[in-house]
């Protein structure tokens, strides 16, 4: 298999990712396009461990950290998104603009 | 084009497909199942790249753990249920650009990159559950360790986050 395949796929879920980061206002919306990000990272780290054939298996097992660590940001994300919304009912992060400089 | 690839194409296109449809649906419940789609798909891609523990922990963890929490905090937010218009903020053109901008330049260094590199998938064995498992704990223990205490340090910040019975800390409390 060509290497530019699984690169360019993850190029353009990366490039997803950051539209959605940027495009949307529900916050938890913005966590999904974090993940779709994490994931074309991911697609990245594989192919280029099987191309390379590592012998540490780097690739493949940082693809597993990241695995992990994105489990774990979900977690904290939602709390501090729950949170939010406990304490202004709303989790629109384009209304939560306390510490913008020019408030609109 | 060979049959593997021809495979990751298709299901490339799947994953994109649906990643499209996650960052433009206007119905939020579908934008988390629409995410799970497009994490089985490149869970089907890292099988036909023979990574299979990758695959299998994709499953596990992404389509079961991170889809099910996002639906919680969906819930748990009172999002409609039905086409809700107030999904994507003022910028929008100003993300289509940054994203087109990001996606010409990603694609056109790695095409000029990696344009002419090539592995064979086949019989590698290097992706299994033994072989990973072994270099987990051979090479890779003190990292293992260190994600270990930080999965904890989340779990007991997400506690302290979501109780409500302790408020910030009086004086002399610490």
């Amino acid at each position: 298999m060509h290497v530019v395949y699984p690169a360019v796929l993850a190029a353009l879920l990366f490039a997803i990712g950051v539209y959605g980061v940027l495009a949307r206002r529900n916050a938890i919306l913005v966590l999904m396009s974090v993940e779709l990000m994490l994931n074309a990272v991911n697609l990245n780290l594989v192919a280029f461990d099987v191309w390379l054939a590592d012998r540490l298996g780097s690739g493949q097992i940082l693809g597993l950290f990241v695995i992990v660590i994105a489990a774990a940001e979900v977690g904290l994300g939602l709390a501090i998104v729950l949170q939010v919304f406990r304490n202004r009912a709303t989790i629109a992060v384009d209304s939560l603009d306390e510490l913008a400089e020019d408030k609109q | 084009m060979t049959a593997a690839e021809i495979v990751f194409v298709l299901l490339g296109v799947v994953a994109l497909a649906s990643g499209v449809l996650v960052v433009t649906t206007r119905q939020i419940v579908r934008a988390a199942l629409y995410l799970v789609v497009s994490f089985g798909a490149i869970a089907a891609c890292f099988l036909v790249l023979t990574a299979e523990l990758v695959a299998w922990v994709q499953v596990l963890i992404y389509v079961g753990a991170v889809v099910v929490l996002l639906l919680f905090g969906i819930m748990l937010t009172r999002a409609p249920i039905g086409p809700s218009s107030d999904l994507d903020s003022r910028n929008k053109p100003a993300a289509v650009t940054v994203a087109v901008a990001a996606a010409g330049v990603l694609v056109t260094v790695v095409v000029s990159g990696f344009g002419d590199a090539y592995f064979e998938v086949g019989e590698s064995r290097a992706g299994s559950a033994s072989v990973i498992g072994s270099g987990i704990f051979r090479y890779w223990v003190l990292p293992f360790e260190v994600l270990s205490v930080l999965l904890l340090a989340a779990l007991v910040g997400a506690i302290v986050l979501s109780r409500t019975d302790i408020g910030p800390p009086k004086d002399g409390d610490g």
